[in-house]
This record gives C-alpha cells, sequence and structure tokens, in this order.
C-alpha cells in the first residue's frame, strides 16, 4: 500500500513538472503545445547520449539535455508559433499537432525506432530502507526535483521582474504592452522554462521507465496535460496538484483495478472532476466588475 | 505652447470596416484636451492607435517631434506617453503593488519607487490597500488603481479613455478633480469621454467625433455654449 502511494508520488511528480510546462504556456500564450510532451522524449535522448556516447556524469547530461531543450522550445516558438499569434486558436493547434510529429519523426531519423535502454541516472544514490519498505532512490529525488521545481517557479512568479510580467501578459497582452513589456519576448521565456523543466521531467521518466522510444513522451504529454486540466490550467499549484493526484490515481488503479484499465480510469475521474468543477481544482474564476 | 501630439489625417480599419475616416487633432503641452464622442464613434480607437495597440492605415502620429508609426507598441511608453485604456484594464490577478510596478515597468527601480511615492500621496488609498489583490478593490479604487498605474511610467502625456464609466457620481467628481490636478501640476492630457458636462468643464479645448470623423473642434467654453453640442451631448 504504502510502496504504491510512493510510487504514485513519484509518476506524480513527473506528471507535475511536465504538467508545470503546459500550464505555464497555456496561461501566457494561451495556446495548448501538444508537442511539449516531445520536447521530453528529446530531453530523454539528449541525455541518453550525454551518458552513453560522451561519457558525461548524471548532472552534467541532465543539464546539457536541459541546455537543448531550452533552446529547442525557443526555435520552435519562434519558427512555428510565433508567426501564428493572431491566427485562430485552431490552426495553432494543429501547427502544435505537426511539431509533435515533426520531432517524434526526427527522432526516428536520429536514433531509430529501436527501443534505447536508459541508464538510471540517479541510480548511483542508494535506496532507502525503513524496515521492510524500499523508497527508490528514483523516487526521492523526482519528488524532491519536483518540490524544488514548484519553489523556484513560485519564486520566480510572484518575486521577479520577468516573473510579474508573465502574469500580466497572462491576463492582458495589450494592457501589458502599454506597460512598455514586450509581450514576444515574454512568450519566448516561457517557452524557454517549459522546455527547459521537459528535459528534467524527461531524464526523471526514463530514469524510472528506462525505455526510451521516439514515442516515448506522447502518453506522460497527454497526461500531463490532463494533470493540467485536473487542476485547474494556467495555475502552477494546480498543475502541481493535478499531476501528484494523477500519479497516485494511476498507480492505485493499476495495483487494485486493472492495469489494462488503469488509462480510462484517470480519464474517467477527470471528466467527473470537471463535471463539478469546470475550471478544474483549483481553477481561477475569472469575473470582471465594470 | 509647444504642440505635444500632433495626429494628422488618421485611418483606421478593422479588417474591412473603416472606423476611423481620417481625422486630425493635437495637444498641445500643458492643455487637456477632451475628446467627446457617443458609443462607437471611435474615441477609443483612437487612442488605442495613438498608444501603439492598432495599427492605422493611413496618415501620422507625431509625438514630441516623433513619428510614432511603425514603433513596437510596448516601446512607446518609453516616449513619454502612457493610455489608462478603457475598462481600465488592470492586472485583476496581481496585487495593488505589483500593478504599479507593471506601470514602471521600463524603469528603473529608484526611478519607479520614487514616482510610487507621488502615486501614494496623490491616492492614499492605494497605499493603504497595496497588498490587496486589484480584482478585489471598488471600481473607484480600480479607476484609482489604473490611473496611478499609467502615472508609474511618469508620462508627460497621459490619456484616459473614460475614466467616468461605471463610477457613481461622487466618484466621478473626485476622479475628475484628480484630473484637474495632475494637469495644473504639469502633466498633459487627453480625454476620452461620454460624460460630456464634466469633460468639457475641466478641458481646455475640445473635440467632438461622430461616426469616425471630427464634425466639431474648439475652445471647451464654446462648444460647453454650442447649440447642437448641447442637444446631442449635454441632454439639453
Amino acid at each position: 500500500m504504502l510502496t504504491y502511494l510512493i510510487n504514485g508520488l513519484s509518476l506524480g511528480s513527473v506528471y507535475a513538472i511536465i504538467a508545470l510546462g503546459y500550464t505555464m504556456v497555456y496561461g501566457i500564450a494561451k495556446m495548448l503545445n501538444f508537442a511539449h510532451g516531445d520536447v521530453i522524449m528529446i530531453g530523454g535522448y539528449v541525455a541518453f547520449c550525454s551518458t552513453s556516447y560522451l561519457g558525461l556524469g548524471p548532472i552534467p547530461s541532465t543539464l546539457f539535455a536541459v541546455v537543448v531543450c531550452t533552446v529547442l522550445g525557443i526555435v520552435v516558438e519562434r519558427l512555428a508559433y510565433k508567426p501564428l499569434r493572431n491566427a485562430t486558436s485552431l490552426a495553432v493547434l494543429i501547427t502544435a499537432i505537426g511539431v509533435s510529429y515533426f520531432l517524434q519523426n526526427a527522432a526516428l531519423l536520429i536514433w531509430s525506432s529501436n527501443p534505447k535502454s536508459f541508464p538510471n541516472l540517479v541510480g548511483s544514490i542508494p535506496n532507502v530502507v525503513i524496515g521492510e519498505l524500499v523508497i527508490p532512490s528514483t523516487a526521492i529525488v523526482t519528488v524532491i526535483a519536483n518540490l524544488l521545481i514548484m519553489l523556484a517557479l513560485t519564486m520566480f512568479t510572484g518575486r521577479t521582474k520577468m516573473g510579474k510580467a508573465m502574469r500580466a501578459v497572462s491576463e492582458d497582452k495589450g494592457a501589458a504592452q502599454l506597460m512598455g513589456i514586450n509581450v514576444n519576448r515574454t512568450i519566448s521565456v516561457t517557452f524557454a522554462i517549459g522546455s527547459g523543466l521537459a528535459a528534467i521531467a524527461g531524464v526523471l521518466l526514463c530514469s524510472a521507465y528506462p525505455t526510451l522510444m521516439p514515442t516515448t513522451g506522447s502518453m506522460p504529454g497527454i497526461k500531463a496535460f490532463t494533470a493540467a486540466v485536473f487542476g485547474g490550467i494556467g495555475s502552477i499549484p494546480g498543475a502541481m496538484l493535478g499531476g501528484i493526484l494523477l500519479g497516485v490515481i494511476e498507480i492505485f488503479a493499476k495495483a487494485y483495478i486493472s492495469t489494462q484499465l488503469s488509462d480510462a480510469i484517470v480519464f474517467a475521474v477527470l471528466i467527473v472532476v470537471l463535471l463539478v468543477k469546470p475550471t478544474g481544482l483549483l481553477g481561477k474564476k475569472v469575473s470582471e466588475k465594470v | 505652447m509647444s504642440t505635444m501630439l500632433k495626429v494628422s489625417d488618421l485611418k483606421v480599419h478593422y479588417g474591412s470596416i473603416q472606423a476611423i475616416k481620417g481625422i486630425s487633432f493635437e495637444v498641445n503641452e500643458g492643455e487637456i484636451v477632451t475628446m467627446i464622442g457617443a458609443n462607437g464613434a471611435g474615441k477609443s480607437t483612437t487612442m488605442n492607435t495613438v498608444a501603439g495597440l492598432l495599427k492605422p492605415t493611413e496618415g501620422s502620429i507625431e509625438f514630441l517631434g516623433k513619428s510614432l508609426i511603425g514603433i513596437a507598441p510596448h516601446k512607446v511608453v518609453n516616449e513619454g506617453m502612457a493610455l489608462c485604456p478603457e475598462g481600465r484594464r488592470i492586472f485583476q490577478h496581481l496585487t495593488v503593488l505589483e500593478n504599479l510596478e507593471m506601470g514602471a515597468y521600463t524603469r528603473t527601480k529608484e526611478e519607479a519607487d520614487e514616482t510610487l511615492q507621488k502615486v501614494y500621496d496623490l491616492f492614499p488609498r492605494l497605499k493603504e490597500r497595496y497588498k490587496q489583490i486589484a480584482g478585489t478593490l471598488s471600481g473607484g479604487e480600480q479607476q484609482m488603481l489604473a490611473m496611478g498605474r499609467g502615472l508609474m511610467s511618469d508620462p508627460r502625456l497621459l490619456m484616459l479613455d473614460e475614466p467616468s464609466m461605471g463610477l457613481a457620481p461622487i466618484l466621478v467628481d473626485q476622479i475628475f478633480e484628480i484630473i484637474h490636478n495632475l494637469n495644473k501640476a504639469g502633466t498633459t492630457i487627453l480625454l476620452v469621454e461620454q460624460n460630456a458636462q464634466m469633460a468639457l468643464s475641466i478641458a481646455t479645448r475640445a473635440y467632438v467625433l461622430e461616426t469616425g470623423r471630427i464634425t466639431l473642434e474648439g475652445p471647451a467654453s464654446e462648444l460647453m455654449d454650442n447649440e447642437e453640442v448641447r442637444k446631442a451631448y449635454l441632454g439639453d
């Protein structure tokens, strides 16, 4: 029982980190970046290559993956999404799906479809054993990483000038421009942060589930998107809460109900939550005062 | 008096609809200029275009001798002009202080702190509530915040779009008194209003905008006595 909870928290923390990327980009650019999951996969491959071929240690490999994904995020935004800033949201959505396939196929070309066995990058840290309970080091590192990221993002959006500007842009782009805020640059920074986080999520995900394929990012991407909606899209604590709940529900459903049905159960819970609370668990209800 | 803002033959389209059909107006240093007109006359469109949020199809906008055409919208504020947009558009989820900080986004911390004190002196209510989430302020307080936020860039020209909208009469009086005082302290003001009575009573000069064209212009006191203006806008 406790083991399931730990596994759930660990998986949930990965979802939470990915969901943060979705929710930030949605909150600020008002778009669903469906290619976000594939950035995770790219992050995983970059970390894989830097450990296996370049012989880098776990931390340098992760940092390298973060740098590559951050740049990737900025480039994708600049080339694919920025030209569509004033287009309909449907056009942007379709573009995002296109970018997703593009990244998957690029990975297929570079790394082929053969699954790579990902080295556990946090495996060098010993597992914690309390009586009969074994807490895998991967789980500990994942949960701690998630908490740190959450803390850092809360500080960033609450205390820094850029962070406050992001919140301003997410509310009203026009008014933000009147203040002198460069909206395009703010969106760029958002993509950079989201993609950098995706790289960390990729490393953590592949450390726990070590099969790396070009489609590795799709399902966690969709689940994390669900988590973001579940928690209230646009809300940072919401993404965190949604991610962790989703992970825990998934693991418990797998353990006690059915492995095959676990995903269906996860999505059923999402539907029920949205029926009761359409804005998600922590979603903001925007009321206008005139 | 030197010309601060000079708009010539401005035309603005929304898609194929022409909202502004070639208007020219000026604001001189030290003036309060008001633009009155009915709903849909194009007042807000004019303001948003001057502030760079909308691109004109034709015409020129010169501010302090410099053309503003083609300048990125977020750079216009650096030229010394601030717009308090229609509907206030404060950042509802940010605190009062954060809203004010955003108003000084392009300035250094020291400059911003100095102006912040002035804004607090002008609107003591904002100082009392600096930690409060802006969306929970009353309508009048939100208007004060919108104006305070605009002033945080220390503009030479403050543009106010319908500051009296939705406010109780006593608050309207208060807001107009503040506008009057701001002007006396040296800020030039371009004021768009539906409350023509109030606007004309504090303005130096006025323009009447009707369906995208300026139909009348002159000293505010003259327009106040104008037969047509009295009928159409002052309810006589």
